[in-house]
């Protein structure tokens, strides 16, 4: 579960974080060049961006009905590398994901099998989430993927934020457009939005609880949702999270998956 | 002579008895064209609506579509081969294209297939021709969905739906839809969750120019080229799946059908036991008289088989009225009977064939001789003395 948020950190936090520590966050020019978006997420990329952590996270489903939380504990190395071991509810206890340059193996206890999931399988849900495999498993950088420019400024939680919009410029993208709101001192992302190539709003996260972690601002609840269908969405909240910790070998390998 | 004579003396000379054998095994014979009737008109009209609504008289698919395998329908595009692109110029095929989207129709989300249909074509009854784009609005997308769809998902004409889907590529797009027609179809596999949209539109926005996944042929297409690994299914191939629920439910038939014959014939295979016991003097008189025992077995035969004859008369005589009234008003059908996903109309209307009609005939006939025979091999074993006292059984 934690790829999810590694995802987002990845994509959104990590680049904002660090243009604050190197640059100042609030000397960006509000009507900023192309050059000074790609330039924040390249930062914040660089910032959050750590040689390993080890998180333990829960994900809270929201349904019409009622809602479940699935808890789990991660290892993750860089980008390529990722464990995840879902400790509770018992009906998905045991069950262990493996990412490996690219390519995602999932153990199921009760089938007693490691499938991989690959092709149209990764644009499945995760454990019934708003999240797909594919969301998790896009392992670009943003600012490698989307052309981005500064459009304004605006406040959340009474917090300064730097407002970039991020426009594909690649073709196998799952989101044509994005909009990301900036912490302008902390230059960690508070709310993004995912736009289809029509201009409708599809998906939002928002980040909260936004914490030091040894020297890192880091957000430990995630909100994301479908904004196509009713419903809270889905809750990622970030229990425990250590960075550059000593994570041996065989935990990325398929043997560990059973 | 002599036997039959006899025979239809004694049958009628045993008067309510005989009648009530009678009109049970033609109860039995008319349950059992009716049954077969509405399972072979069913038949009949589940393999004519999925012709005239699905399959055509062939298709020939895109080498990754798989029917059964939906994640096969985001890679089974590509551009239509060159001797299938001249019987969709001839009007003889009409192309469709497949896209997995996701309706959300009132903040719910549906699962749904997006099917992309040529508005001229003529080879499916889908009601493609209402399919209208609107060249003043390219955001207009027109719709036409199935009433199964629509119930499920509260839609009716003139509503409007976001739906979301991938392009080629797999980037996200969303738009509205608008439903300009609900159509009836009593073939649930080109009704539920299933929208149909112009082609041409569907291949803008997936990206998927000139390209289709499947392509339905008319009676005048005949057998098509294959070509670029495009693959040619014929009818038998696409109605298997029907012909198999169908050879599945005649299974059932039978067994009803031997269920109720068994009763019918019970009660003739117990006249015909009584009637040897009781008629032992005049087996007796029969054979010191001079007639084989062969002859003897053979009256006691013909008048337990005239039961069956007398009751396929008598079966006739309501039954046809009531057969033919059935076949006049349909047999209505319950209305969840589509759920299993196979064409049924909301009445099936009964087909009595003349092979269904003269099997049926012969079935009654065969085991009611047999039932009747069994009975009698005791007159063979026994003594005309003996019997004359009454003393052969």
């Amino acid at each position: 579960m934690n790829h999810l948020l590694r995802r987002y950190k990845k994509s959104l936090f990590t680049k904002l974080l660090t243009a604050f520590i190197i640059g100042g966050a609030t000397t960006f020019p509000v009507e900023g060049s192309c050059q000074d978006g790609k330039a924040i997420l390249n930062r914040v990329d660089q910032n959050l961006s750590s040689r390993n952590q080890i998180a333990e996270s829960s994900m809270t489903i929201y349904g019409r009905r009622s809602s479940r939380t699935i808890t789990a504990k991660s290892w993750t190395e860089g980008d390529q590398k990722s464990f995840t071991e879902y400790l509770s509810p018992a009906s998905e206890a045991g069950t262990k994901m493996l990412k490996l340059q690219g390519q995602l193996w999932i153990y199921t206890p009760a089938a007693d099998r490691t499938i991989q999931i690959s092709g149209h399988l990764l644009r499945q849900s995760v454990m019934g989430s708003d999240l797909s495999y594919e969301d998790m498993m896009d392992d670009r950088k943003l600012s490698d993927v989307y052309d981005v420019t500064i459009a304004g400024k605006d406040t959340i939680d009474s917090r300064g934020v730097i407002i970039l919009e991020l426009t594909a410029n690649v073709n196998d993208i799952a989101y044509y457009r994005q909009k990301m709101w900036v912490d302008s001192e902390r230059f960690i992302p508070l709310k993004q939005e995912m736009y289809a190539r029509s201009g409708q709003l599809l998906k939002r996260a928002e980040m909260k609880n936004i914490k030091r972690v040894e020297n890192r601002w880091y957000p430990s609840l995630v909100i994301y949702k479908d904004m196509l269908k009713e419903g809270k969405g889905t809750e990622f909240r970030t229990n425990t999270i250590s960075f550059d910790q000593q994570i041996p070998d065989h935990i990325f390998s398929k043997a560990s998956l059973r | 002579m002599l036997e039959l004579k006899l025979a239809f003396k004694n049958l009628f000379g045993s008067g309510l008895r005989t009648w009530l054998n009678v009109t049970v095994l033609s109860i039995a014979f008319v349950i059992i064209l009716f049954y077969n009737g509405m399972l072979d008109g069913w038949n009949m009209q589940a393999q004519r609506d999925t012709i005239e609504w699905e399959i055509g008289s062939g298709q020939v698919w895109h080498p990754d579509y798989d029917p059964y395998d939906p994640y096969t329908f985001a890679d089974s595009h590509s551009k239509i081969p060159s001797t299938i692109s001249s019987l969709i110029e001839r009007g003889d095929a009409a192309a469709i294209l497949l896209t997995q989207a996701t309706a959300y129709p009132g903040g719910r989300m549906i699962n749904t297939l997006i099917k992309g249909v040529d508005p001229n074509q003529k080879v499916l009854k889908i009601p493609s021709a209402l399919l209208i784009e609107d060249n003043s609005d390219p955001e207009y997308i027109p719709a036409v969905i199935g009433s199964r769809f629509a119930k499920s998902a509260h839609l009716k004409e003139g509503d409007r739906v976001l739906v979301r889907w991938r392009d080629a590529n797999g980037t996200f797009d969303a738009r509205e839809i608008t439903i300009v027609s609900v159509f009836r179809t009593n073939v649930p596999t080109v009704d539920l969750n299933q929208i149909f949209i112009p082609l041409e539109k569907l291949r803008e926005m997936t990206s998927m120019f000139d390209e289709a996944t499947l392509i339905v042929l008319s009676d005048m297409a005949g057998v098509p080229v294959q070509q670029d690994g495009w693959s040619y299914k014929n009818q038998d191939y696409l109605l298997k799946d029907l012909k198999d629920i169908m050879a599945a439910k005649k299974g059932g038939s039978f067994v009803i059908s031997g269920l109720l014959l068994a009763i019918a014939l019970l009660a003739i295979f117990d006249t015909q036991v009584l009637s040897i016991f009781r008629r032992q003097k005049e087996i007796g008189t029969y054979i010191a008289l001079g007639m084989t025992r062969k002859k003897v077995v053979g009256i006691f035969t013909i008048e337990g088989t005239t039961h069956s004859i007398l009751a396929i008369l008598l079966g006739m005589a309501w039954g046809v009225p009531f057969l033919m009234l059935l076949q006049k008003t349909g047999i209505p059908m319950p209305s969840n009977a589509d759920q299993a996903g196979i064409a049924i109309a909301d009445k099936i209307t009964p087909y009595y064939g003349a092979g269904m009609i003269l099997t049926s005939v012969i079935l009654v006939v065969l085991s009611s001789l047999v039932v009747s025979y069994i009975p009698t091999r005791k007159i063979s074993g026994m003594k005309p003395t003996d019997a004359l006292r009454g003393k052969i059984v």
